[in-house]
């Protein structure tokens, strides 16, 4: 199995319609990862393989290229919070897709506090906002064509993701999902489109100044 | 030579008011659409985008351009050769779906063949294979006031299908709809996309773009930016990135 690549699990990067949203979760070292990894056990403990299974089925076509290693990477270090347990099963090779993982009563009670916990990915556009306004100061790029070339760049993310809602053999709790990450696909874009006449007005404007 | 261009527009305008207070709707317009092709065009309300729909169907006249429809020239027709252009040779979808109340859906969607001059059963055979292929060959005998959004709409899009149009016009089609609806009426697009059916989608619902090979974006009545995507194939894993 080749090694995670630096810092990104597959499931964000590799993945074509996976996007910005998706990636918070899985980022290497991101408590979230762990949080998911032990609610996933709360319901009986479950072979390495098993909890693959749940994990892919509800993130259906999300999920096509989440890399096993790093549930293992992560179940190892839940192990070693002491937060899961593990034992060989029963005439199986000792691999940790085989072994059998459960929650400790520290594991049970982090779930508990996690589904408590009230917190909500935020969607940076600090850093897209701040490119327009350096471009335009020092006059590097037309913020208007930067607008353009993030608005193709989403709407493939888009459209991507409403094709992959389509498929009707996508389990509807799956698909929820993807309407999720297509709901906040289609805000960014009405972003942008404000961006646009805001920057394409500001250049007008400028123009006819430099005119009179 | 127009080729096998389902559409074509040259320098395609419509301009309405004059002096202070001309509006540009649609300004100079190029269009080449090939058959086979699901254009969305996308914009923002008022940018021009239905007013250039209803110059490519005959709906309304240009004032300057030329629009061609399988290589012929419909700006220039009559009225009258016009009307009989919307009925014959164009599939028109509205956001509110514009069907007759008090017609069943299969009378909804047989009236543009009968209006055609087919006969009755020929008209019938038609609308009860139209409304299969959109689902709804069991909703057939129901009034659209007994149907849901989506389903009317459906109903719509077999209508506009009624007389094997060269091109489907739709304007705002899933407008009035909930992601569900949305959903069916997306399916049934792409169904017609690779049956070969021309479309040509107006809207500011990005999500048309899952079923189009090409997306316009339209501002102050001019095309701002063309985006083309490889045909769909069912599979989004084919390595496009």
């Amino acid at each position: 199995m080749p090694p995670p690549r630096s810092g990104t699990a597959r499931l964000g990067i590799d993945n074509p319609i996976a996007n910005g949203y998706l990636l918070a979760v899985w980022s290497e070292g991101c408590a979230g990862v762990q949080d998911v990894v032990l609610a996933m056990l709360a319901k009986e403990p479950a072979h390495g393989y098993e909890l693959r299974r749940r994990l892919r089925d509800a993130l259906g076509p999300l999920g096509d290229t989440m890399n096993a290693g790093q549930i293992y990477v992560t179940l190892a270090r839940l192990g070693k919070a002491g937060l899961v347990t593990s034992e060989r099963a029963d005439g199986l090779p000792d691999r940790p897709d085989r072994r059998v993982y459960a929650l400790t009563p520290a594991g049970q009670q982090r779930v508990a506090g996690w589904l408590a916990e009230v917190s909500w990915p935020k969607p940076d556009l600090t850093e897209f906002h701040l490119k327009l306004v350096a471009a335009a100061a020092a006059r590097l790029a037309d913020p208007v064509a930067l607008v353009d070339a993030q608005r193709r760049e989403v709407l493939r993310r888009l459209r991507d993701t409403q094709l992959a809602a389509l498929d009707r053999s996508v389990d509807p709790v799956a698909g929820l999902l993807l309407e999720g990450v297509v709901l906040r696909l289609r805000a960014d874009l009405e972003w942008l489109e404000a961006c646009e006449r805001m920057w394409a007005d500001r250049d007008r404007t400028g123009r006819k100044a430099q005119q009179a | 030579m127009t080729g096998s261009m389902a559409l074509r527009a040259r320098g395609l305008t419509k301009r309405y008011g004059s002096d202070n207070t001309l509006v540009r709707a649609v300004d100079e317009v190029d269009l080449d659409v090939p058959a086979g092709q699901t254009l969305a065009v996308m914009g923002p309300s008022g940018c021009g985008k239905s007013t250039l729909l209803h110059l490519l169907g005959g709906l309304q006249r240009p004032t300057g351009g030329q629009v061609w429809l399988a290589g012929d020239r419909i700006d220039t027709l009559s009225e009258r050769a016009l009307a009989r252009l919307r009925r014959d040779r164009v599939g028109f979808v509205f956001q509110s779906f514009h069907l007759m109340d008090e017609l069943t859906a299969v009378e909804n969607v047989e009236l543009a063949a009968l209006l055609a001059g087919r006969s009755p059963g020929r008209a019938r055979r038609r609308a009860m294979y139209l409304l299969d292929r959109v689902g709804l060959a069991d909703r057939a005998a129901h009034l659209p006031s007994a149907l849901s959004g989506g389903q009317r709409q459906r109903v719509a899009i077999a209508r506009a299908l009624s007389n094997e149009p060269l091109v489907v016009l739709a304007d705002e089609p899933t407008g009035n709809l909930d992601s569900a609806a949305t959903l069916e009426v997306l399916r049934l697009f792409a169904e017609l996309h690779s049956a070969g059916q021309t479309l040509v989608v107006v809207t500011h619902d990005a999500r048309i773009a899952a079923v189009a090979d090409r997306v316009i974006s339209m501002r102050d009545g001019a095309f701002a930016d063309d985006s083309r995507f490889a045909t769909t194939t069912g599979n989004v894993y084919d390595g496009r990135r």
